[in-house]
């Protein structure tokens, strides 16, 4: 199964090193959504790593609706390394919801601004 | 240390609005412990509140500092060199520290963007209880450890009131009977005849009763 090509893969040593900042400065950035894929729950080998993530991927949805960009452009997924057509399944869903959703209004809101500024200018 | 919450990010959209160069002000010391007010605050709201601005298509200048301790004059003056850049700081100190920088930067508009709630301790992940309530004269000595004036709704001094039933407080089954604590404790220490001793009229004028309080030391102040 092949994997979408419309998002960019970010290595971390464990998901339990994610942290708000990283998942909201994406969006800041422009990304549209974004996902965190952890090992299955109970077989995290520093214990807590990915209960850590899904806590945080949670609160950054929830400041992420507050702030009108969309909590449900972030999500978290387990699965274990083994399972590649998976990941590749969870890959497409993700891509094929955000596609549903449109891009993220912080981006829409970029480029008004950058098109405006460049209209002024000239 | 003194535990703040942090306010709800629509709160904070509200009180900035009309402001278009802000600084996010944090403080390292409690609120960076209780997770309500240090760098990483800062920078989540900064994010937030930077993100929220352009969807709305409004250009704010959103930074971002942390401050060592936001109640000591030496550090406030860390950012005074800057201060002009700003129309607005955003807090996330306790009570404390926003009054102290409001104080020391006269015409800048000093915003919280915490509640401050009380002086407690971290009892488990996620879980901080008030220990504390700086009545100015500590009875802890008399009460095994546990204070009556903190952790008792109705700060009795000689024992439980009739509201204690099986150890919890009437406010409800979360609430623990600060008296049954104290005595427990006495019981493990084998000082319960401290417990027969009738208290004396505690002095609450140390308390808020008699106004803003002030410690002044001769022996450090040089």
């Amino acid at each position: 199964m092949k994997i979408p090509t419309s998002f960019r893969i970010i290595r971390l040593p464990c998901t339990g090193k994610i942290d708000i900042i990283h998942i909201l400065r994406a969006f800041e950035k422009g990304a549209d959504g974004l996902y965190v894929v952890g090992c299955m729950e109970g077989d995290c080998h520093f214990n807590q790593g990915n209960f850590r993530a899904r806590k945080r991927v949670e609160q950054a949805a929830k400041i992420l609706d507050q702030v009108g960009v969309g909590g449900e452009r972030v999500k978290m997924y387990n699965l274990s390394s083994g399972e590649g057509p998976l990941f590749a399944q969870y890959s497409i869903e993700m891509v094929n919801k955000i596609k549903e959703m449109g891009p993220s209004p912080v981006r829409l809101a970029k480029q008004k601004m950058a098109k405006q500024k460049k209209a002024t200018a000239a | 240390m003194i535990i703040a919450e942090k306010k709800p990010i629509e709160e904070i959209i509200e009180e900035v609005r009309n402001f278009d160069r802000i600084l996010i002000l944090g403080c390292n010391e409690c609120v960076t412990v209780c997770e309500a007010g240090g760098k990483k605050e800062v920078e989540v709201l900064a994010s937030a509140l930077r993100m929220y601005f352009i969807t709305q298509g409004q250009e704010k200048t959103i930074s971002e500092h942390t401050l060592e301790r936001q109640c000591d004059h030496e550090y406030l003056e860390e950012i005074r060199k800057d201060i002009d850049n700003y129309d607005a700081i955003v807090s996330l100190a306790c009570g404390v520290g926003v009054q102290f920088a409001a104080e020391k930067y006269l015409t800048m508009p000093l915003l919280p963007g915490v509640n401050t709630v009380c002086l407690g301790a971290n009892e488990d992940r996620g879980l901080w209880t008030e220990r504390c309530q700086a009545c100015g004269s500590c009875v802890l000595a008399r009460t095994g450890g546990i204070c009556p004036v903190s952790r008792c709704a109705k700060r009795v001094l000689n024992g439980p009131c009739g509201g204690s039933t099986n150890g919890k407080c009437e406010l409800g089954p979360d609430t623990d009977c600060a008296w049954q604590l104290i005595i427990d404790r006495l019981k493990a220490l084998d000082r319960m005849d401290d417990y027969e001793k009738v208290a004396p009229i505690k002095d609450w004028s140390t308390d808020r009763a008699g106004g803003p309080r002030t410690v002044t030391r001769e022996d450090v102040n040089i």
